[in-house]
């Protein structure tokens, strides 16, 4: 049997459920978290994505023990384990800046738990060995921090939270110090280990095509409260709210004016969805992909810009009010579409979201 | 390329002058005596004088324990003010650094002053026996108190120095991830990368104490650097010899400080 096997067969019987509920924070003025609910199903890679200081590391670190809230409870298998420190969570954690013991070579490295745990050294070593196989740096055992790259810091780090078998694996942004390829490239590997090792899984990051790919779902943080927590899909084809319209993938606002259960815009009149605000004057959220673009010489939009993308050309319209409008055509329909170009724009007969205007 | 080279030579060749002519000189005034030719009885003289050992051993006990109680006073606290109040930092700085702007004739003139004064109001109390023991001749700990005061800036430098070069809030919660307590992590993650930190702490505190002269002499106690210079006397030939000697000394004992640290990293190694 080997290691994977091994580790799978320990963690798959009792991979994790984590909960969180009301979690609050302060400090000082700030307020990090600001009732936070969110449960993490057992074996799936869930990613946590927001914007800078909405509060996703201090969930993290509460769950890892190193943060305490306010008020509420973080729960581990329906356990309570709010009050439980640090070093008896059974949490792995790799960190986003280089954290390995620059005292230490790989292979201690990653024995560190077990050492802490008491194993003897020569088991140890074994398992640390085996561990390093895993992430593919078998050969790099004797090396110290300072003589791997970023990416092998990360890889190791990852091997020594994954050395205790932990209920759950957290990740905090671990692969934001890394060049681009690196970080493609990484992302699948923990990802495969993930799904190998069935292991609950929360993975911080604020890269939304990341959190897009890698995770089973995706929760989006904004100011210390969770906005919406769904599959990718989901998320990206019905934001439950216009942050969560805009923060994944791009939005254009267009305006419109609300009328009934419908909502006026660029001459057309469509179903609302979702929450509706309670003003009359709205932009209407519109994704790229959804936005008709035509050529049409009375039309009273121009186009602005293009940028061919590989399979698609983004085109930027402004209308007859200067509001900017993203449209993705496919190639062939882009031709002729240059910059100055009269256009119309329509919306396809389908229920629109919409948010109260911020201009 | 060539250039560099030449300038480094000529800079180190000029400090090395700077350095050794003066060295060589005082050797040579000692050990040749004119009319006998090259002979070491100044230095025997020395060494088989009376107090030798004792004086020399009482530095090192002094260095010794002066060495441990700064350690284990500033290490927790410096670690604990990184993770804990990075704010409070400049002001242990500027605190620590007093002991540099005192003068140690001011700062002996307080010893001695509260010395004197505490047996006269503490005579009835328990503490007048502290003040008794902390003054006793063969083992004066009113001196170790003097210089870890006096080795404070010494050591909040070089601690802050290693301190700054190690992530210690990452490393610490690295380690409490991963099944470690407090003191395991403080001692098995943070403390051996201090090593270098420690080791500088060390060798300074060793040199104040060894060289240390003012305090010691004003309190009436006679470590080595007393000694030597008391019975360097008036002697010309003897009191240049006590100063290569004690500069020697000095120089040994670094040595054996750095080696110990050396062989301590290899140990470690071997060990994890
Ligand atoms: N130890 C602390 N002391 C004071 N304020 C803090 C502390 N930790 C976090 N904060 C504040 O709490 C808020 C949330 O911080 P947090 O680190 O959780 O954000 P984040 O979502 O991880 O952001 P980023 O993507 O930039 O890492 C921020 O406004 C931050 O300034
Ligand atoms: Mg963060």
């Amino acid at each position: 049997m080997t290691v994977l096997e091994k580790t799978a067969t320990k963690t798959a019987t009792k991979a994790a459920t984590v909960e969180f509920r009301g979690l609050r924070r302060e400090f000082g003025p700030t307020v990090a978290l600001d009732g936070l609910d969110l449960t993490v199903r057992p074996g799936e890679l869930l990613a946590l994505l927001g914007p800078s200081g909405c509060g996703k590391t201090t969930a993290l670190r509460m769950l890892a023990g190193f943060e305490h809230p306010d008020s509420g409870e973080v729960l581990v298998d329906g356990e309570d384990v709010t009050r439980v420190p640090a070093h008896r969570r059974d949490a792995g954690m790799v960190f986003q800046s280089y954290s390995l013991f620059p005292h230490l070579d790989a292979v201690d490295n990653v024995a560190f738990g077990l050492r802490m745990r008491k194993v003897r050294t020569a088991e140890r070593r074994a398992r640390a060995v085996e561990l390093l196989e895993l992430v593919g740096l078998a050969d790099k055992g004797g090396r110290f921090p300072h003589q791997l790259s970023g990416g092998q810091q990360q890889r190791v780090a990852l091997a020594r939270a994954l050395a205790l078998r932990p209920r759950v694996l957290l990740l905090d942004e671990p692969l934001s110090a890394l060049d681009a390829k690196v970080r493609l490239t990484l992302r699948e590997e923990i990802r495969r280990l993930q799904q190998e090792l069935g292991i609950t899984t929360l993975f911080v990051t604020h890269d939304q095509e990341e959190a897009l790919s890698m995770a089973d779902r995706v929760a989006v943080m904004h100011a210390g409260r969770l906005e919406q927590c769904a599959a990718p899909a989901e998320l990206y084809g019905r934001p439950a709210t216009a942050f969560v319209a805009e923060f994944v993938g791009t939005m254009s606002r267009i305006p419109g004016r609300l009328s009934g259960d419908g909502v006026d815009v660029l001459g057309q009149r469509l179903p609302v969805d979702g929450q509706v605000p309670s003003v009359t004057e709205v932009d209407v959220l519109v994704r790229p992909e959804a936005v008709g673009v035509r050529a049409d010489d009375a039309g009273d939009a121009r186009v602005v810009a293009t940028s061919f993308l590989g399979a698609a050309v983004r085109v930027t319209v402004r209308l007859a009010d200067g509001t900017e409008v993203k449209a993705d055509l496919p190639a062939h329909e882009a031709t002729g579409l240059g910059a100055g170009a009269a256009v119309s724009v329509s919306l396809p007969e389908r229920p629109v979201l919409v948010a109260e205007r911020t201009r | 390329m060539a250039r560099l080279n030449l300038w480094r030579w000529g800079v180190f060749g000029l400090a090395g002058l700077y350095f050794l002519v003066p060295l060589a000189a005082s050797v040579v005034f000692t050990v040749d005596v004119p009319g006998q030719g090259v002979t070491f009885d100044a230095y025997t003289q020395i060494v088989s004088a009376d107090g030798f050992v004792s004086s020399l051993l009482l530095s090192l006990e002094l260095a010794v324990v002066t060495i441990a109680v700064v350690l284990l006073l500033m290490v927790p606290a410096m670690v604990a003010l990184r993770l804990g109040a990075p704010r409070l930092r400049p002001v242990v700085e500027v605190v620590c650094s007093l002991p540099l702007v005192v003068p140690p004739i001011a700062f002996v003139a307080g010893i001695s002053t509260v010395l004197k004064w505490g047996p006269e109001h503490l005579s009835r109390t328990p503490l007048f026996q502290t003040f008794v023991a902390i003054q006793n001749p063969d083992f004066p700990f009113v001196l170790v108190l003097a210089y870890v005061v006096m080795a404070l800036p010494f050591v909040h430098r070089a601690l802050d120095a290693g301190l700054r070069a190690v992530d210690v809030p990452t490393l610490v919660e690295a380690a409490r991830s991963l099944g470690a307590s407090w003191p395991q992590a403080l001692v098995q993650a943070v403390l051996p990368n201090l090593r270098g930190a420690l080791l500088n702490a060390s060798f300074l505190t060793l040199a104040l104490v060894l060289g240390e002269f003012t305090v010691a002499q004003l309190l009436g106690f006679q470590p080595f650097a007393v000694w030597i210079y008391s019975i360097g006397g008036s002697q010309a030939q003897l009191s240049v010899a006590v100063s290569v000697l004690s500069l020697f000394v000095t120089w040994a004992l670094l040595l054996v400080l750095a080696g110990f640290g050396g062989r301590t990293r290899t140990a470690s190694r071997d060990e994890s």
